[in-house]
Parts: structure tokens; sequence; C-alpha cells
């Protein structure tokens, strides 16, 4: 418990006050009525009190004080409205109106000239002296050095919110000026585009370039949160006659207010002209090959049909292939983007007009090995504590992840900590990202090489006694077979292979052990692996073995790739579970929801991502739905994906764009953006949040959870939703752990955070605190013996090809590359290589090359970035002109069935 | 519209050769952000400039982001940043400063520069600089670290072709000598309990020894304060001597630097700080040699008795004498001033509890202890005690450091100290304390001269630089000489200080003055300015208002 200060005594204008002694007095100013200007000070940022512009006199000092950063003293005597305040403060005013000109009728607040307006300063008296300089070289933001008042904010904002540190404030006196790194073009610097520094202006200085065409008109804004990544911030859409033309930032658990590019400026997908806006039925004569439609010969493939010729089309199709093949031959991709609801209804549909569990989602693609881990050790697959969490850590683990890149905003808290020195980073990963920057310890090791370097850090731990004995024996079973398993780690003889000194392993072993605190991250790096389930299995005995779970600022934390793949796993788009982890197969539970959905249901695990895949290649699977998955795009090795896509006799894609996928379907169902629905949304933290319908979708598209009723209409079942919210509760009716939350509350609160159930009534931010929910209520060590991947380099293939994303591009690119601002940030798909490779490659640095594997070949620019370890290519997989999945290696994890994207071999040579 | 394709991470990326020539010469140590500015120095020196590719490499090599490095680096005028390592390969790898601070510009250094131009035609560019303390022998020029005294164009001409850039040589007494006559027997006291911490605070308050660096705050309340702290605090010194006029560090520096460190020394035995940081300015660069071999001979001769001690250097920023700001730029920032409260005694250096005394403070603290306080606090006139150390500079005929009774008068200094006026020159106004202090006309020339005497004019001694002006002057010349100053010296942090100085120079530089709006801009500075710079750079703007209307009507 925290001890309440007591309350300081002081005069505010003559009046007693009593206030906490950490209050501001610029707080309680205007608590108490009275309206003093601020500029620099702005309650998401340190108060810097620079612009003095929220002066007061304090009776007995010589100078006036900054409001802003003035706490009450006892006895304090405070004006706000003496005659010499008020002037210093109108001067100050009058002296930062002369420096800046702002004739630009922009539609952003602009606070000096609504306080100077308040205070009724004209014109200045002073001579000008204008910086007219202009930057617009970002293709988001513009910088308007005419409009700087030089207060700082957006400094503190990309230093100490962000921790971008791109914004300086450089040279002196009356030259001092905001510069971006040496001060280069904002479009030319190290900038991310997060947009916090426009946020933060209080003037037009820093300005988004939307918001500077757009001219005056009613703006309206609607509550709702990111479409993008699993950090699931909060945000408003700024719309107005039906578009959205700006996103601000929302004081959300899980981003205080803070977005990244993707949020800030990649809403306009939803305009784009490429929208599907009708149903699409394909043309009979066009037959189906592996070959990629192109978006421009559409019609060519297709034509526009009704709603009621489309789903009946569909319905029949697929009641066809039921009755022919039975329910084997039948199968539902599901999609991380789309809510909660819809994951439910989707699967629900398959599961009750297919018969069949043979429903998933790229959730396989991302953490399927994670989550079989989890549940096997721990029985949960949940994070155990949240990303906020870092505050109250000393030790951070981030392993395979670049989360400054793929989980932006939770990038910042993570490096807010460290930069306050409240806690040490390690980093591991084969990429040097920029948090090797803010490392105490990065470890480069060699891809493929997790497991050695986590055994050889337990090793350690065990070896040196800092292991926590009594977690292990009150709350772990089976801690000998680690121990024995781990015994032949030795830092020294890994070394060599891993890449890592064996000193350096040791002292991150004790770095983690010794601390009274510490929390594991981790990403892709680990889970997409052939022995991905291994490299999490390490993780989560490194935790329990130095009792790192189960308590505040302890625990693991995979890391979770899109916005709901959290909610539409934990709904039950996964083919061996129901909702909440239900296991199909478990006579009791399948008659739950028997009795529940009012039908029989398949007793089978049905088939995962990669499977459909191969039961279509094969010609067993025949009939596939598939709702915002781009498998054509997403899988692995993708000449075979495409080709068994090809096979199908019949599929149907709901999809808001023209994917890649779609051009292998029968029928095109035109469906809603994430800003044109209601729906429930599980972000990486188990936070359920209410994203809010800001615009209606185009033309004829509709909303999902319609779509997916139509059709279920059509396939004989009688469903009866009259809102989002009715499914909603049917789901928390299968899913006790979000039980108690209710629509109202989340109505209210935007974001609740799970386990929540009807009995508690109260959120758990961290699990595992007393017990597991295992049979015996303990954890248990899976040991991990080191494997290497499915296909190692050789002299024919001797690099290692690794595949990831880009900051301004998500998943497949469907979306991101339809934004203007991400588009034009990343336009073109690259290769990234170690200059010295580059050196020894003989090649021209900025040629193009071709990527060559077992399993296909791909052409793009060559980009030389250090930060990538030798003898690797890194690509992003969301191009479609040059897919990365042509490449991968379509070998799987056996416990997770996740294939093994972050390793295969590859040869480089120079395009033709 | 044409794609950028992105062939490289964004951003400067860093090259690798100049990664490797930085971690050969300085091997930046990423744990020592306080380092920064010593690692910027070793930079200028070696290559006479700093390109962005090195600022790069250096703050990849330290762990800092480009920003950080840049921030700091263009913040202090000794650094130089080029864009390129290619850039003005022809140029000469060292600067040629002229400085046009008061006394320099009352002696022709406007004249010298053009001259020096004149002559250099374009092989190589002067910068005006600041007072670079040296106004007894105005006007001055800096070439490389060598300070020409009395310069003419050509002698600094001469002295650039011949690359004469090291300093002139300095002869203060050496250790052994010190020790000879009987030096550090007071620490060796301290060292050995002799003498009590508590005493020793005693015999400085009752010596009414003030803080010399200008504010005059009573030294021995000052450790009194600061050895109540709970953490253990750290012990700064202030010879970042900029303050136009002011020389005497200097002096004291240049003969009796033993002096003072065994003063140092026992402060730093009394507050118990086991870190000492010795902020000197850069201009002083025979000193500073000077400083490291005497303070390697006291390791040797205290060993690890020997609080450590590490000398820092300025970097050609006049805010670094504001303690605040002083503490930034030991911390590797830029030389910004802190918001007070937290004060530095209880939140200072690193955060914590800090000691920060002006060098000639801690120069008299030795003599005080062993010839007792009332030594000291019974010289003074007119009521004052102690001793005060002008430096004198302007129309008279024996400028230099004078030490002399605390309240004595501008007119007793000139004659008794001075040896008077310049022949043909009458008494008309004077700086009584620098830039800062503002300006007394000679009907002032009565007034005593300490902490305090001055307040009813506006005015102040601050660190007792008197500039003597003469009928052949006008106050108003060098009240825009000031406020120039102040525009080259203010850190640009607050709206008053960097705006107010501009605009000030600009009203100040038409022949009758808009007084109500320079009365207003002086109000503001004054009232709202967050450091003594801002809060003072007014007042000789307002001396001439109240002194010297005539001159602007």
């Amino acid at each position: 418990m925290i001890k309440e200060k007591t309350p300081i005594k002081f005069t505010l204008n003559g009046k007693e006050i009593a206030a906490s002694p950490d209050s501001r007095l610029l707080d309680i100013i205007e608590t108490e009525g009275f309206q003093i200007p601020h500029l620099c000070f702005n309650s998401n940022y340190r108060a810097d009190g620079n612009c003095r512009s929220c002066v007061v006199e304090i009776s007995g000092e010589k100078t006036l004080a900054p409001s802003c950063c003035r706490r009450p003293e006892n006895g304090m005597e405070v004006y706000t409205h003496s005659e010499r305040a008020e002037s210093a403060r109108k001067m100050v005013l009058e002296m930062l109106g002369s420096d800046t000109k702002s004739d630009q009728a922009t539609k952003k607040n602009h606070e000096l000239r609504d306080w100077s307006e308040k205070l009724e300063i004209k014109n200045s008296r002073l001579p000008t002296n204008i910086d007219k300089r202009i930057d617009d070289s970002n293709p988001a933001i513009a910088v308007n050095y005419e409009e700087c008042i030089k207060c700082t904010r957006c400094i503190r904002a990309c230093r100490e919110a962000q921790a971008n540190d791109v914004i300086g404030f450089a040279f002196r006196g009356k030259e001092s000026r905001i510069v971006f790194d040496l001060d280069d073009n904002m479009g030319a610097s190290t900038c991310v585009s997060c947009g916090e520094c426009v946020q933060a202006c209080p003037t037009n200085a820093l300005i988004s370039k939307t918001e500077l065409t757009q001219k005056k008109q009613k703006v309206e804004k609607t509550n709702s949160v990111c479409p993008y990544c699993g950090v699931g911030c909060l945000l408003t859409f700024n719309t107005s006659n039906n578009k959205i033309f700006s996103v601000t930032g929302r004081d959300g658990p899980s981003n205080q207010s803070r977005l990244c590019v993707k949020g800030r400026y990649g809403f306009d997908y939803i305009h784009h002209k490429d929208r599907l806006t009708s149903p699409l039925i394909r043309r009979p004569e066009a037959r189906k090959t592996k070959e990629i439609i192109p978006q421009e010969s559409i019609n060519d493939t297709f034509r526009v049909g009704t709603w009621d010729e489309a789903l009946d089309i569909a319905a029949e199709n697929l009641k066809n292939i039921y009755s022919k093949y039975g329910s084997k031959a039948l199968a539902g991709l599901g999609c991380a983007k789309g809510s909660n609801e819809e994951a439910y209804l989707f699967q629900k549909l398959i599961r009750t007009a297919f018969k069949t569990n043979n429903v998933d989602h790229c959730t396989r693609l991302c953490h399927a090995s994670s989550v079989s881990a989890m549940l096997e050790m721990l029985g949960s697959a949940a994070v155990s504590n949240q990303v906020s969490d870092v505050k109250n850590t000393e030790v951070i683990i981030v392993i395979g992840a670049k989360p400054s890149v793929n989980h932006p905003v939770a990038a910042t808290f993570i490096k807010n900590v460290i930069k306050d020195s409240k806690a040490d980073l390690i980093l591991m990963d084969p990429y040097r990202s920029d948090l090797a920057r803010h490392s105490k310890y990065y470890l480069q090791f060699r891809p493929d090489t997790d497991v050695l370097l986590l055994n050889a850090i337990m090793h350690t731990i065990i070896k040196e006694g800092i292991h926590d004995t009594d977690f292990i024996e009150q709350r772990t079973e089976e801690f000998d077979k680690l121990k024995e398993c781990v015994k032949e780690y030795e830092p020294e003889k890994i070394s060599a292979i891993c890449g890592i000194d064996p000193e350096t392993i040791k002292n991150v072993a004790r770095l983690y052990g010794k601390a009274k605190r510490a929390l594991i991250f981790w990403g892709m790096g680990v889970s997409q692996h052939t022995h991905g389930t291994d490299n999490a299995r390490c993780l989560i005995s490194l935790a329990l073995l130095c009792g790192h779970i189960g308590k505040e600022g302890s625990g693991i934390h995979p890391l979770r790739g899109q916005n709901n793949v959290q909610g539409a796993s934990d709904s039950g788009l996964i083919p061996m579970v129901y909702p909440n982890y239900q296991s199909v197969t478990d006579h009791g539970v399948r008659k739950k929801f028997e009795k529940l959905w009012g039908q029989e249901l398949d007793s089978n695990v049905g088939l995962t991502v990669i499977e459909i895949a191969e039961k279509a290649f094969e010609k067993k699977l025949k009939g596939l739905y598939i709702m915002g998955e781009n498998p054509a795009m997403s899988d692995p090795n993708l000449n075979f994906t495409r080709e068994a896509l090809s096979r199908l006799d019949f599929m149907v894609v709901q999809d808001i764009f023209f994917t890649e996928t779609a051009g292998f379907a029968d029928i095109i169902l035109p469906a809603s953006a994430f800003a044109e629905k209601d729906g429930t949304f599980t972000n990486t933290d188990r936070r359920v949040q209410l994203g809010r319908k800001a615009v209606d979708p185009p033309g004829e598209a509709k909303q999902d959870i319609w779509i997916i009723q139509e059709l279920a209409k059509r396939l004989g079942l009688d469903w009866q939703y009259t809102s989002v919210e009715d499914v909603f509760n049917e789901l928390r009716q299968t899913n006790e752990t979000i039980g108690g939350i209710t629509w109202n509350m989340l109505n209210e609160k935007d974001s609740v955070t799970y386990p929540y159930t009807s009995n508690s009534k109260q959120s758990e931010p961290i699990l595992f605190s007393e017990s597991f929910p295992t049979r015996s209520g303990k954890a248990t060590f899976v040991p991990a013996k080191f494997q290497k991947a499915n296909e190692l380099p050789d002299k024919e293939f001797p690099f290692v090809f690794i595949t990831g994303r880009h900051l301004e591009h998500w998943h497949t690119g469907s979306m991101t590359s339809r934004s203007e601002v991400l588009n034009e940030l990343e336009p073109e798909p690259t290769v990234s290589l170690n200059p010295e490779d580059i050196k020894e490659l003989n090649i021209n640095a900025s040629s193009r090359v071709s990527i060559i594997s077992r399993r296909g070949r791909l052409d793009a620019n060559l980009r030389i970035d250090p930060n990538v370890q030798k003898n690797t290519i890194f690509m992003a997989f969301c191009f479609a002109d040059s897919a990365a999945n042509l490449i991968t290696n379509e070998a799987m994890d056996p416990f997770g069935k996740i294939p093994e994207f972050k390793y295969c071999a590859a040869k480089i040579l120079p395009a033709n | 519209m044409a794609k950028k394709v992105r062939l490289k991470p964004r951003g400067r990326q860093t090259d690798s050769r100049d990664k490797n020539i930085l971690s050969d010469l300085i091997n930046p140590d990423p744990n020592r952000r306080d380092l920064l500015i010593e690692y910027l120095h070793v930079i200028q020196d070696k290559f006479g400039r700093i390109s962005k590719s090195q600022i790069t490499a250096l703050a990849e090599l330290m762990k800092l982001s480009m920003s950080e490095v840049y921030e700091t680096a263009s913040f202090y005028h000794h650094f130089e940043i080029i864009e390129s390592s290619e850039e003005e390969k022809n140029q000469p790898q060292f600067q040629v400063r002229v400085c046009d601070s008061l006394t320099c510009q009352m002696y022709g250094s406007s004249k010298l520069k053009k001259g020096i131009d004149l002559l250099s035609g374009s092989n190589y560019k002067t910068h005006n600089v600041s007072c670079v303390g040296r106004c007894d022998k105005a006007p001055v020029a800096v070439v490389g670290k060598n300070t020409i005294e009395y310069a003419t164009p050509t002698n600094v001409d001469r002295a650039v072709k011949n690359k004469e850039i090291k300093p002139a040589q300095i002869n203060p007494i050496s250790l052994d000598d010190y020790l000879k006559s009987g030096g550090y027997s007071t620490f060796k006291k301290c060292l050995a309990n002799k003498l009590h911490r508590n005493d020793i605070i005693e015999i400085l308050k009752n010596s009414n020894l003030k803080g010399l660096g200008g504010a005059g705050f009573p030294a021995g309340l000052k450790w009194e304060i600061v050895s109540k702290q709970k953490k253990s605090p750290l012990l700064v010194v202030n010879i970042d001597e900029g303050e136009p006029g002011t020389f005497k560090d200097k002096y004291y520096l240049e003969t009796e630097p033993h002096t003072f460190l065994e003063g140092m020394m026992i402060a730093s035995w009394v507050i118990k700080s086991k870190h000492n940081y010795i902020y000197l300015r850069d201009e002083y660069h025979a000193c500073l040699d000077m400083l490291h071999s005497e303070i390697d001979k006291l390791s040797r001769y205290f060993g690890a008795e020997l609080p450590i001690i590490e000398i820092r250097r300025g970097a050609g920023a006049y805010i670094c004498g504001e303690e605040s700001a002083m503490i930034e730029s030991i911390e590797g920032k830029r030389g910004m001033p802190r918001q007070r409260p937290p004060y530095i005694a209880e939140r200072g250096l690193f955060a914590k509890p800090t000691l920060a005394h002006n060098m000639e403070t801690l120069y008299w603290v030795r003599d005080i202890i062993e010839k007792g306080s009332d030594w000291f606090a019974n010289h003074g006139r007119r009521g004052s005690k102690g001793l005060r150390s002008f430096s004198v500079s302007g129309r008279v005929k024996n400028p230099g450091v004078h030490l002399a009774p605390a309240g004595i008068s501008v007119m007793e200094l000139i004659d008794e100290y001075c040896g008077g006026m310049l022949d043909g020159h009458k008494l008309y106004g004077f700086f009584p304390g620098g830039a800062s202090g503002g300006i007394l006309s000679a009907e002032h020339k009565d007034e005593p001269l300490d902490f305090g005497t001055l307040n009813k004019t506006g005015c102040f001694i601050g660190s007792a630089a008197i500039i003597v002006l003469s009928d052949k002057d006008k106050a108003r010349d060098y009240a825009l000489n000031a406020m120039k100053f102040f525009v080259r010296e203010s850190c640009g942090q607050c709206t008053p200080c960097r705006v107010g100085t501009e605009k000030a120079t600009m009203l100040m530089q038409s022949k009758s003055w808009d007084k109500n709006l320079l009365k207003d801009i002086s109000t503001v500075m004054r009232d709202a300015s967050i450091c003594g710079l801002g809060q003072a750079a007014a007042n000789p703007l307002d001396s001439v208002l109240k002194f010297f209307k005539h001159e602007i009507e």
C-alpha cells in the first residue's frame, strides 16, 4: 500500500487550497477555474517549462515561476493574475507570435493562435524574423519551420514517449531549432513516421499532409481500435462525408495515445479504388491455373453478380460437395483480422454446416508452436503478463522479435523503461534491430540455434545454482528431466555453433537468473521453425527455472502478430479446439457444444492451414470457404499452395480486395473493412477491445457478419442474430474467460482484460499467480534437444533465407500496399544482405538479384543492410510482385504444424 | 509518382572506415555518455573539424542516437561541424578567432578582424568569438590554441602562416614549491582528522566568504546544506570564466593552482565527496595541460587519499558558467540550465547532491582556515567584509587583476590600483560586473562595490569585472555589444531570453530607441527567463534607459 501523502496547504489568488505535494500548479489553477496559457506543456509528456507562457507570481520569489513545472509547497502564495504575471504571459505570446506565421487555415488545433486570441494579443510590435523553410520530404508529414515555437513537445514525443530519438534540439540561442538526425530532411532521416510529433505539436509546424489538404468541413469522431497489429492501440477515426481523413491516438491501456505509422497513416486503404464493391462470379470459361490473376484482369475472369445470385451459387456448390464427398472434402480458413464475433460465427458455420473441424486461420503461421508449448507446459496459451508490465520489471529478454517493426507501440514502452534505467534489456536475434542500441547484451546468434543457446543459458543457471528451487519445488513438475537434458549444453561447447562467446552466455544467464523480476517477449523468430515448439519450450522452461512467472514484472509474452490473432484463437478458429481451447476430441466438451449449437458435431481433429493446402493438392479437399485470408501469399512454398488452390472444385473468398487468393475463387464476396463495422478484438495483452463503425462499406460491400449469416441460412442453418452484440453474448457463453464481460461494459470502458469470468467479475492482468490451469495445478518442464532446421545451406544453396516484415507493411500487404503513405515509404520488394556478403558475391550494391531455392525463384532489388547477419538473406513477405514465400520451405513443426518460414537454403545470383 | 525503392535502412548509415578510425582514436565507452563532449574535442583537435559521418559513427559507438550527438555538438561553438570530411580539405586544421566583446571592441576588434581578413585572402577564415579572458591586453585573437594579446592583423597572420598554434607557456608555482612552502598542510590535517568538518564550516561562515563566480551565496552555508543531504554528494568546480571582462580565475590558476586545488580537496573532504569535477573553459588551453600534469603529480603524491578528479573542457559556451548548465555539460549534453527547484545542492550532477563552486571561492579556503576567519573578514570598506579580485579593463592605465577590499568604490579602484584613467580620458561610466552587471554612470563613482550594494541601481558586481568607459565612449554602443553577446550566448531554451535578446538587439540599433517596447522586453526577460543569463541580460539595456537617456533620444 502506498501511503497517502500529507496534503500541502497553500493559497491560490488568496484562496486556501489543499493539494497533493505531487500535483502540478497548472492543473490546480485550471481546476480552480482560472485560465492561463500553456504551450510547451502537454499532459502526455514531461513538463519542460521552456515557453514561459504559464508563469505565475509566487510571493517572495524574485522571478515568476512556470506553473507547469512547479508543485505546491506549504504556505506558498500563488497569484495567477497579478499585473506582473499577466503582462509576462502576454509578452511571451507576443514574442512567439512575432517569429511565426500562420495564415494557413488548417484544421488542427492551433494552441498559440487560440491563446493569443483569448488574451487579445493583436499584431506583434516586435520586429519579425521568420524561418521560412518548409520540409515536405516525408510522405506523411510536413515541417513548416515558420510555425515552430521551439517548445520541444515534438522532441519529447519523439525521444521520451516513442523513444525513436530522431528529433533533436540543435544549435544555440536564436539559431536553435528542431532537427531530424544530423539536420537531415525528415524524409531522409531515421524517422519512422509514427506521427507522434504531429500529435504533440501545438501549432501547424508539424502537420500530417492529409490534414493540410483537408478543406474545412464537419468532422465526426469515432472512438475505435487500430486495425493492424496485436498491440491494440485505441484511436479515433476522424471522418467527414463518410470518409476517414485522419486518425488520432487515444489514451488506451496499451498505447497511451501513441500510434505507429500504420495506425496513423495507413487508414486510407479502405477508400482505395481497388475495393471490391459487388459480388463477383467466376466466368465458366476462366480456367484455374497456378498463375496469379492481376487486378487489371478481374473482368476477364469474373463477372459482377447480385448478392442473391452469388450466395446461392456458393451455397449450392458447397452443399453439392458435401453430399457428394462428405465433410472431409470441405474446409474453412478464417482470419485473425476479423472480430471475435466473425471468428466465432465462421467456425460455427464450418463445424455445423460442413460438420467438420477443418477450420483454421493464420495463427497457424504465427504462434502455433508457442501455443502448443504453452498449453502443454502451462495449460494455457495466453500471455502471462501484459506489455505495460515492463515498468515493474528488472530484466527484459526480447528474442526472435523486432517489436519496433512489428509491435511498434509496444516497443516504445520497452524502450522507455530501458532509457529510464529502470530495467536492462537482453536482445537475442540474428537480425540487429534498433533495440540493440538500447540493450545491455545483444546476442546476434546464428539462425536455427535457439535451443542450443537457451539450453546453455539454463545450463549455466543450474550449474551456478541461481535457479529458484522453491518455485521449482512448489509450482513445477519434471525438473529432473530438464536438468538432465541441459547438462550437456555447456556454453563452451555450443559457443562456436551459435556464435556467442561463452562468457556472454553466462553473463546473460546470471543477469536473468539473479533478477528479482524478469519478462520474456518473443516473436516469430522463435515460433516459425520446425523446432518452434522446442524453442518455446526452452523459453518457458527458462522462466519456470528462475520463478520468473506468475507475478508482477515476471512472466512470458509471445507477441501476437495480428490485431485479433489472440481473439480468433480464443473464439475457436482452430481445428483441434472449440472456443476457449476446449478439445473437439473430448466427449464431454463436444456434448456441451452439440447442445448449444443444436446438432451433432465431428469428433475428429480437423486440418490445419498447410494440411488444407496439401489435401487440396491431392484433390481430396474439394471445397474451401475463405474469409479474409490470403494463403496464395502467406503460405510457404507458394508454387505448391497456388497449384493446390487451383485444383479445388469450388472456392468462396470473402475479402475487401481482390487478393492473390481471390483469383482462385469461384465466388468473391465483397466484405467490410475494419472501420466499417462493430466488433470486439482481443489484443496481445488479453484485452478485449471494442472496434466501432466509423464509415459505411463502399458500394454493395457488406459487413462480414451479415455475409456469414446469409451463407449459413442458405446452408440450412437457422441463425437469428440481430446484432453483433447477440453474437458476442453467445460467444461469451462458450468462453468462460470472458464470461463476465458485457457489451455495455465494453462500450463504456473500450478495453477490458480477461480472464474476467462471470464469477470473478474482475480482470486478471497477471496469470498463474497461484497455480497453473493444469490437472495438478503445476507447470511441467518439457526439455528440448537441439535439432537442425529441415533444410540446411549447402554448396549449391549457401545462404539462409529468412522472411519477416517491414514496419510499413502488414501481413501480405493487401491493405498496406493500398495505403498511399505506407506504399510511398516502402514501395518495392527488396532483399536485404550484409555489405560484406555483397562484396564477397561481387555484385553491384544497388542491383537487382535473383533469389533461388529448391522451390522457387524471385527477383528483387538488393538492400544493403549491415544489421543482417552474414550468410543470411532477409526478405519481407508482403510484396506480391516478388513473393518471398515462393522460396520458403513448407516443412512443419510436428506439434504446432507451423511451417519453417525462418529458415531455408537459398542462393543469390545477379538478375538477368 | 515514381516509386523510390529503399536500398538501405532508414537514415544515415555508419561508414565503417569512420567507425574504425574513431575506435582507434578514442575507443568510446558507451556507458559514459558524460564523456561525449570530451570525445568531440578529440575529434575536433585531431581533424580541425567534425564531419557528419564521424558523428554518425560516434553515435553508433556510444549507443546514442545521431540527434543526441548532433544537438550536443552543434550547441558548442568550438565544434565545427561539416557535411563531409572531403569538404574544405585545404582549410587549416585550426580556427582563427577574434574576440569582439566589450573591451576588445573598445580596442578596435572589428578593425582587427577586417585587417586579418584582408591579409588572409581566402586561405583561412576568421570567426568572431566572445570574450576569451584577456581583456587587460585587448584586442585579442586566438590562432588554434595560441592566444595573441595586443593583436594586430600582422601578428595574427604571421601566427597562422607559421602555424604557431600552441598556447603560450605559463609558469605557475609547482607542486614541489608549493609543498616546500607548507602547502597542503591544511588538507593533510583534514586527512588526519585533526580538523573537524563542522569547525571548518563555521570558519567559512564567519569569514563571510561568498561565491565569487558572481552569485555571492555564502560558501559556508552552501557546504552545510550539501553536507546534510542523504545521498553522497559530488563536487564541481566552475572555471568556465566567461563573463566579458573577467579574467581573475585564469590569473590565480596560472599563478597558484595548488592553492585552489587544496581548497577544492578540503571542500571535498568536508562534504565527503569522492568524485570532483573541474569544468575549465576551453579558451584556457595552457591551464588545461598544466592542471592535468599537476593533478597527476598530486595523485602520485597522495595516492588513494586523493578523491577522483576529472577535468572537463568547456567548448565555447558562456552559459555553461551557469551552474546547472555546467552540470548538463559535464553530463555530456547541451548546456541548458535546469529549472529550479530542485536546487543542485539537493539534486545536481548525475542527480546527486552537488556542491558547485567558482574556482576563486575555493582559492581562498586554505588561507581563511590557516589565518582565521577574521583575517578575511577584516578587509573591506564602507561596511563590506572580505577581499575581491577585480578584473579591471578599459580606459585605465594599469588594467589587470587587482585584489582590493570589498566595498571599494570605482574611483578608489582606478586611482589606488589602476594608476588612474588613461591620459586624455575622463570617467564616463563603467560596467561593475561584466556584461550582465549593467552599466553605471560617472555619478556612481563613489558607490561601494560589493554584493548587494548596487541593488538600487539595478546593477550588480557579479564576478567583479570592471570595464571602464571614458568620455570617448558611448554607453549605448557597449549595451548593444553586451546584448549581441547575449544573443550569441543565450542557450535558446526559454522564450524571453531567446527571443528577447534578439529583438532587443534589433531595436537597439535604431538611432532613437522604442523605450516602451524595450522596457517590456527587459521586464519579461527579467521576470520570466529560466536562468540568470536571461534575467540579467537586459541590465545594460536598462542602464542606458536609466542613466544614459541622452544617448538614445
